[in-house]
Parts: C-alpha cells; sequence; structure tokens
C-alpha cells in the first residue's frame, strides 16, 4: 500500500510538471500567442478579444493554467494552425498507428527473440550460440535509421517486392475508422478485401521488419544470459545430480527462473521500442505518431507540438512508472531494478 | 542429445516459417488491375481547394482543373483561347464589353454534403467573378478576402459590371481597354465555383467550407482531404465533356522529392510532381519510366525585399546581384536543363528581348558599390529558400548555398532560412525577408503576366511580388502596354521596362527552366500543362 502511494505520488508530481512544462510552451514559441495556444490567428480585432475572453488570457496565469487543464480534461484539445483540424481527432487517428507497427515489432521480438535465446544460451560455445550471438550483436548495433534505408534500398529499389510508403496503397478506399489497419480493412465496405489484406501487409513487413531487429535482437542477449545464469545455479545441478533430463530441468526449473528476472526488463523496452518506430515513421510514411509530431514542427503548426509532445511523453512515463511498480509489487526485496547485463 | 536436437528443431522451424512467409509475401504482388485508378505523388499540402485564394501551383494542382472549369480555357499544345464553360464569345469594337454565351446542362458535382437543384447557369458565372471583384459581396471576406491573383493584376478595378442579361448569357464591361481580359480569365484563377451551394452554405452558417469542401463542374469530384497525407477524388459522371480518366484519382502528398522519385520507381505513384534534375537521367534509363518535357513559361529570380535597408538602395542591389555567378548556379542547380534569364519573360513569349542588358560576375565592383553605399565589411543578410521545388527552380537551399559562398567573397554573411511552403509564403507577404529564391509559373502566354504580378505596387499587399518594390514609372509603362492591340507598340513598352528593371535591380533573373513530369510508362496522354494546373481528364492507362 505504502509502495503504491509512493508511485502514485510520483506518477501525479510527473504529470503536473509535464502539464506545467506543456502549458508554457506557447509562451517559448516564436509568434503571436493567442495563435500559438488557441491555433487561431485572429482575423479582426472583435474576434481577438473574443478569443482571449475564451483563452482567459486577460486574467491572471493561474487562471490560464486551470483553465487548460479544464480544457484538457474535457477533450477540447485545440485546433491545428495548419488547417484548424481538430487535435484530439487527428491524435486519435494517428496513435493507433503507432500503436500497431509497436504491437507487431513485440510481437515478432517474443516470438523470435525469446525461444532463440533460451536455445542458444542452453547450447552455449557451440556454433549455433556463436551465429545467434553474432546475429544479435549486430542486430543490435544497428541504428534502426540505417536498416530502414537498407531495406528499402534492397527491397523497394532494386527488386520492387515491396512498397515503400504508408500503410495501405491509397487504392484501396479504406476509411479511418479505428485507426488499425487491419482491423479497418475488417470494416470498410470494400469489395476486394482479400487484394487489400495482402497489400496491407506487403506495408507492414518493412516497418514492422526494421524496429523489429533491434528489440528481437536484445531479448535474445537478455534472456541468453538470463538462462546461462539460471543453468549455473546450485539448485540445477542438484536436479541433474537427483537424474532429471535437461528438458525436465529446463521447464521445471530453468524457464520460470530465467524469465522472471527479466521480464521488467523486456516490458521496459517498450519504450525504446515507441522511439524507434517513432523514427521509422518518418522514413515509411507511417501516418503514426512520429510522422504526424516532425510535419507539425516542420509546419510551426505549435498548438500540435505541443499536444503531441504531452500526449507522447504521458504515455512513456504512465508505461514506465506503472512497469516499475507491478515488478516492484511483485518483487519486494528487490530496491531497484537490476541493470540489464547487455 | 536426443532433447537438445528437438529444442534446435523447433528454433529452426520458427526462422523457416518466418523466412517462407516473408519470401511468399514478397513475391505475391497484390493486384491492382481491376482498379480504375491512378495515383499522382504532389509535393505540398493546397491551401485550400479554390485557385481564386492561392497564387500557389500545388493548390491549382490540386483543384483548378480537376473540381473546376473556366469560362475559357488554354489549348495546352498551342496557348491558343477555346472555349469552356463559354461556348463563344464576342467583345464589342471598343475593346470594353465583352459578351458571353454559355452552355446548357451543365451538371455540378452532385456529393456527401452536396446535391445541386438545378445546372450551372449565368448567376454562377455572375457569382464567381463578384465573390473577388466586389468587396461588399456576402462571400468576399471568406476564408481570408485576399485574392492574390486577381489582386495583384488590379482586376477588380477594371471591371465596372457583370451582369446576367438571361440564364446563359452574361456581360462583363471594362472601365478601360485590357487585351489580356480574356486570357485572364482563362487562367486556372478564374474557377467558376456554385451559386447554389453558396447560398445554401450561408443559410447554414458555413460559409467557409466553400473552399474546403468544393463544388464545381469539373471531370473529378472532391472525396477527402487528410493533411500531409493525401486527396481523393472520384469521376464526376455526368461532366459535359467526353473523358476517359481513371475512376478514383488520388494525391499522394509527398514532400521529398527523393521519396517521390523512389515512389514512381515502386509504382506507388503513377506521375510525380518536380522530378528533380539529378534524377532525368535515371528516368530517362529506365523502360518502365517516362519523361515528359517542354520549355517552360517561367522564370526563377533572386528578390530583394525593396521596403528594407540596406536593399532599398539600388546601389546595394546591384551590388549583390554582381557578387554571384550565374553560370555556375545554372550548371550546379539547373544541370544544364534551364536558359539564362536576362528579364522577366523567356524567349518563348513574343516580348522576349534578346538584346537586353544584364550584370556580369564581378566580385571587385561588388564589393566597391557596397562601400560606395556604406553597407560594412562582414554585414549579414539572410536569403529564404523556398522549400519545395519548382521548375524554375529545383533545389533553391543547394542554390542558396552556392550564393553563401559567393557573397563572403565580397564580405557579406548570410544566413539561409527555410520554412514549410504555405508559412513561407505566408511571411514572404508580411515582408520578413531581406532577399528570397523564388520563381513564378504564368498562367498565360501573355508578357503582362510577369510583369504585372512580379513588379507592380499593386502586387505588394496581394504577395506576388516578393521584392516587396514599388517604382510608379514601371507601373507606368506596363499599364500603357495593355491599353493596345498593337504587338511592335506592347514590346516596346516591355523593352523599356526591361531597362528599368537593368538599373534598378529588383530582382536577379536567372534562368527560364524546362518543365518535366515524370510517369509511369503505361500511363497514356499525359501532357505536360505549361500554363498552370496539372490535368488528368484524358489520361488512360495502357492494359498489360
Amino acid at each position: 500500500m505504502k509502495l503504491f502511494i509512493r508511485y502514485l505520488n510520483l506518477m501525479v508530481v510527473t504529470i503536473f510538471i509535464l502539464l506545467l512544462f506543456s502549458f508554457i510552451l506557447p509562451f517559448l514559441f516564436p509568434g503571436d500567442l493567442l495563435t500559438n495556444i488557441s491555433g487561431i490567428s485572429p482575423q479582426s480585432n472583435e474576434q481577438r478579444i473574443a478569443l482571449e475572453q475564451v483563452y482567459k488570457l486577460d486574467q491572471s496565469i493561474f487562471h490560464q493554467f486551470a483553465f487548460y487543464i479544464e480544457s484538457l480534461l474535457d477533450g477540447n484539445w485545440g485546433v491545428s494552425t495548419s488547417d484548424q483540424s481538430n487535435l484530439l481527432h487527428e491524435l486519435l487517428l494517428a496513435f493507433p498507428a503507432t500503436l500497431e507497427l509497436v504491437a507487431y515489432a513485440l510481437l515478432i521480438a517474443v516470438v523470435i527473440g525469446i525461444p532463440v535465446g533460451f536455445l542458444s544460451g542452453l547450447k552455449n560455445h557451440n556454433p549455433l550460440d556463436f551465429s545467434v550471438v553474432t546475429f544479435s550483436i549486430v542486430g543490435y548495433s544497428f541504428p534502426v535509421v540505417w536498416l530502414a534505408l537498407i531495406f528499402i534500398t534492397i527491397f523497394c529499389l532494386q527488386f520492387q517486392w515491396l512498397p515503400i510508403s504508408g500503410r495501405i496503397d491509397l487504392l484501396f478506399d479504406v476509411p479511418t475508422e479505428t485507426g488499425f489497419i487491419l482491423i479497418d480493412i475488417a470494416r470498410s465496405g470494400i469489395s476486394n478485401k482479400a487484394d487489400a489484406y495482402l497489400d496491407a501487409l506487403h506495408h507492414l513487413i518493412l516497418p514492422t521488419a526494421s524496429v523489429a531487429i533491434v528489440t528481437t535482437a536484445l531479448f535474445i542477449r537478455f534472456t541468453r544470459r538470463s538462462i546461462m545464469d539460471v543453468m549455473e545455479k546450485d539448485y540445477i545441478i542438484a536436479a541433474k545430480s537427483r537424474g532429471f533430463t535437461q528438458r525436465q530441468i529446463f521447464f521445471k526449473h530453468g524457464l520460470k527462473n530465467a524469465l522472471l528476472p527479466i521480464l521488467p526488463l523486456l516490458v521496459l523496452q517498450i519504450s525504446t521500442l515507441i522511439t524507434n518506430v517513432m523514427i521509422i515513421e518518418t522514413i515509411f510514411s507511417w501516418p503514426g505518431i512520429g510522422r504526424w509530431l516532425i510535419q507539425a514542427i516542420y509546419q510551426q503548426d505549435y498548438p500540435a507540438i505541443r499536444i503531441g509532445m504531452l500526449v507522447v511523453s504521458l504515455c512513456v512515463m504512465a508505461l514506465t512508472i506503472t512497469i516499475e511498480f507491478i515488478t516492484r509489487a511483485m518483487n519486494p526485496a528487490r530496491e531497484r531494478a537490476e541493470s540489464a547485463t547487455v | 542429445m536426443a532433447l537438445r536436437r528437438s529444442t534446435f528443431k523447433s528454433g529452426l522451424c520458427v526462422m523457416m516459417i518466418t523466412a517462407i512467409s516473408t519470401t511468399l509475401l514478397g513475391c505475391a504482388k497484390p493486384s491492382l488491375n481491376n482498379i480504375n485508378a491512378m495515383t499522382y505523388c504532389s509535393e505540398s499540402n493546397p491551401g485550400s481547394f479554390n485557385p481564386q485564394l492561392d497564387t500557389s501551383s500545388t493548390t491549382a494542382d490540386a483543384s483548378a482543373h480537376q473540381i473546376y472549369d473556366r469560362l475559357l480555357e488554354f489549348n495546352p499544345s498551342n496557348g491558343l483561347i477555346e472555349p469552356g464553360l463559354a461556348s463563344s464569345w464576342l467583345v464589342s469594337a471598343d475593346g470594353l464589353t465583352y459578351t458571353f454565351q454559355l452552355r446548357s446542362g451543365v451538371e455540378f458535382h452532385n456529393t456527401s454534403y452536396f446535391s445541386p437543384s438545378r445546372t450551372f447557369n449565368a448567376d454562377d458565372v455572375v457569382f464567381s467573378i463578384d465573390r473577388w471583384r466586389d468587396k461588399s459581396h456576402p462571400y468576399h471576406h471568406v476564408n481570408g478576402g485576399s485574392y492574390p491573383y486577381f489582386d495583384s493584376l488590379r482586376l477588380d478595378e477594371r471591371i465596372k459590371s457583370v451582369e446576367r442579361i438571361n440564364g446563359y448569357r452574361v456581360e462583363i464591361t471594362l472601365y478601360i481597354p485590357d487585351s489580356s481580359f480574356l486570357a485572364n480569365l482563362a487562367t486556372d484563377f478564374s474557377v467558376i465555383l456554385s451559386e447554389e451551394y453558396a447560398i445554401e452554405l450561408m443559410t447554414n452558417g458555413r460559409p467557409a467550407d466553400l473552399d474546403r469542401f468544393p463544388i464545381g463542374t469539373g471531370p473529378y469530384k472532391f472525396r477527402e482531404f487528410r493533411q500531409n497525407q493525401h486527396i481523393r477524388f472520384e469521376r464526376h459522371e455526368d461532366y459535359f465533356l467526353p473523358t476517359t480518366g481513371p475512376q478514383q484519382l488520388v494525391f499522394d502528398i509527398t514532400n521529398k522529392g527523393s521519396l517521390r522519385m523512389a515512389k514512381l520507381i515502386t509504382g506507388e505513384c503513377d506521375a510525380v510532381a518536380f522530378p528533380s534534375q539529378s534524377d532525368l537521367a535515371v528516368i530517362q534509363e529506365r523502360e518502365e519510366l517516362t519523361l515528359l518535357q517542354k520549355p517552360g513559361l517561367n522564370i526563377g529570380f533572386w528578390a530583394f525585399n525593396a521596403s528594407k535597408a540596406p536593399f532599398d538602395n539600388p546601389k546595394v542591389r546591384r551590388a549583390l546581384a554582381l557578387a554571384i555567378d550565374k553560370t555556375s548556379l545554372l550548371d550546379a542547380v539547373y544541370l544544364g536543363q534551364a536558359t539564362r534569364a536576362k528579364s522577366l519573360v523567356p524567349s518563348a513569349s513574343w516580348a522576349y528581348q534578346s538584346t537586353a542588358k544584364e550584370l556580369g560576375y564581378n566580385p571587385v565592383r561588388a564589393r566597391e558599390l557596397l562601400d560606395e553605399a556604406d553597407v560594412p565589411n562582414d554585414f549579414t543578410m539572410n536569403i529564404w529558400a523556398m522549400p519545395v521545388q519548382r521548375a524554375y527552380n529545383p533545389n533553391a537551399m543547394k542554390m542558396a548555398q552556392l550564393m553563401k559562398s559567393y557573397l563572403a567573397d565580397v564580405g557579406v554573411n548570410v544566413n539561409i532560412v527555410s520554412y514549410d511552403w504555405n508559412i513561407f509564403r505566408e511571411n514572404l507577404r508580411l515582408g520578413m525577408h531581406d532577399s528570397v529564391l523564388i520563381g513564378w509559373n504564368a498562367d498565360n502566354g501573355d508578357p503582362d503576366n510577369f510583369y504585372r504580378p512580379l513588379l507592380t505596387c499593386e502586387a505588394i499587399p496581394s504577395g506576388t511580388n516578393r521584392a516587396m518594390w514599388c517604382n510608379p514609372e514601371y507601373d507606368e509603362l506596363i499599364e500603357q502596354a495593355l491599353l493596345t492591340d498593337d504587338f511592335a507598340l506592347r514590346t516596346a513598352f516591355y523593352h523599356q521596362a526591361n531597362k528599368l528593371l537593368f538599373e534598378q535591380m529588383p530582382l536577379v533573373p536567372i534562368a527560364h527552366a524546362f518543365q518535366y513530369q515524370a510517369i509511369r510508362a503505361d500511363i497514356e496522354n499525359m501532357e505536360v500543362n505549361p500554363f498552370g494546373g496539372i490535368r488528368f481528364d484524358s489520361v488512360t492507362r495502357t492494359k498489360k
């Protein structure tokens, strides 16, 4: 309970600081303060005065901050300066696209990274292990940007197997509803769904692979190291001496004891993954939040930059603190999250 | 040992499955053959869907020939004026009264947001012209109230009245004769909107939607626009002319030129805007791509902000012009795909002056002039480089960097500035620049289309006079040239204007470039349109 309060407190304070920071941002941006906050450039003096009253700019800074928090809670997140679109709506369209990439990359990392890590850890120092270690070092050392560009050069430009940009060929008229392309195709009324799915999968391969490789390599290294440590523990040796087979030892003792300590480390990789996905989005023109933010920066769309940064930082922060809390709650003996052995 | 092998096997299985599925997906390309559609990769977001409001060619590309029609049209191959929504027209002997006979039975778009109850008639023409002409018109101030093309030509002040004679006949009366008036009505900007739709929006209290959810008579209906992502159009089945264009038309908004090129190669785009000069050779080499080209009616230039010190001094402007070696700019930026510009109009125009004087490269003289004008060594100025590619300047950033090194030689420091295209133009209009690398694409073949919008006084507030240079003598010459139909006399006026520009140097003309369009080889009947926006109404795709 005490722990819960401590983490809750940490979360509340961090949220407050983030809110405060995002509130101050428009004051630091160049240009007209009113436009930076509201996203609307007033056409006349009357409109300016009316807008100032709405945003409480005629009142003290505390009123303004209170109004800011209030409108955030009301779902009134303002409009973009460039096209007056509703920012909440835009974010709800962009964010699922990012989550989608994160989810698939994570899936690949778990499905491939963890088994391969165990395999190579159990059979350490044989040719298979060496090749896995080599792959993981190489994979882990690649900057995602570079990897993505190499993929584009080979698979798109050289062989023309895969498309470069977007989530689906624009000629498939799939309306964005949930923001998850595979679900949207199912819900859309188009006639050639099979083709659309095939096309969407084509678009998914390269962006997913570019981010998944780094995370997979990391997962391999975590699990390999962990299982190697566990297999040298006394209780494993004891089990061996009692005549258990290798298989029984691994599934009874090895698996659980190896996974438990690294699980939080693996989950924490999600925030790194989100960052990587945001970079990849701009390369593959994936309509997620990373690309959205970059465009907002190019267009000096200050209301969009402010809300976008707030949402991304809140998500990463909430994720990190929650995982930290769950880990500590599950394993009270541990004082701090162990640093990873990579 | 047996156990170990089984673990090994399962691991191998996972890898195999992944590898196989990847390869399968890689080979089985989804077929799009049964969709009659086309993707055009455009370079930026349109400012709106009404070219009356904007002189940017991005806006014109996205709307002028897709959504709308004009009273008159240019024939893209010879530049002659042809009937559009007006089937015939009559000019009175004094050159002041124009009578247009309109086509009947022309349907407006029927979309999810508007169902027309009547066909096109004279009310639509009166509404469309009065919107920009008449400052008291209820729609004049909707969406900014600025009509840069018409404002820069001061066309609103030339028109005395626009009258509906009957349902299909309109009479326009001018105050003074204007030999370029018909040409102006055929430009991308003179689109015809739906009066019925405008009234409906006004009643519903959403007048601003007129330019965001457009209704026109053109070959394509507007479906959807997502900022930075795409624009969707659908064929207008009741279009009054026979069309062969695709059922669906998608503009895939791709800012980076290199990415557009890559998407053209992978087949994600069927046509791309502004291929970069360095890619031209690649396009010509590849079998699956075609390069279309035409000499462009355009000019790329370096304009000084003459409203700001020290650029208000002609000496300073001439000095900076002398400090630049134009030949090397032409080689490095246009890679030989352009001709050197001496004055404003290219050689394709009848007003071209081959004997026009121009400044050479002379850094020593440049420094002397700067000293005479009391510009200190180490003076710092900015050069704004436009962020998009245009035929008249395919790489403004590179050009700015080259100029930076030339100017450093004469003791002038340069900061290069660039913004998003829409912001860039807005800030230019406000005059926040010292100098800018930009240009102009002509909208019709008349030389007035260069001389007037680029440098006359009234073009300053409308934002097409990037030099913010106002010279009554120059304005008078341009005005005189319009009062007559005599080509020799008009040419003489333009040559005098050239002389004045050479002395005053409000802008440094750099190049007239070829205009290119890169398309996939299976796209047919696509033409480079030298008079403005891109068109798709007759484009077809050959079946494999």
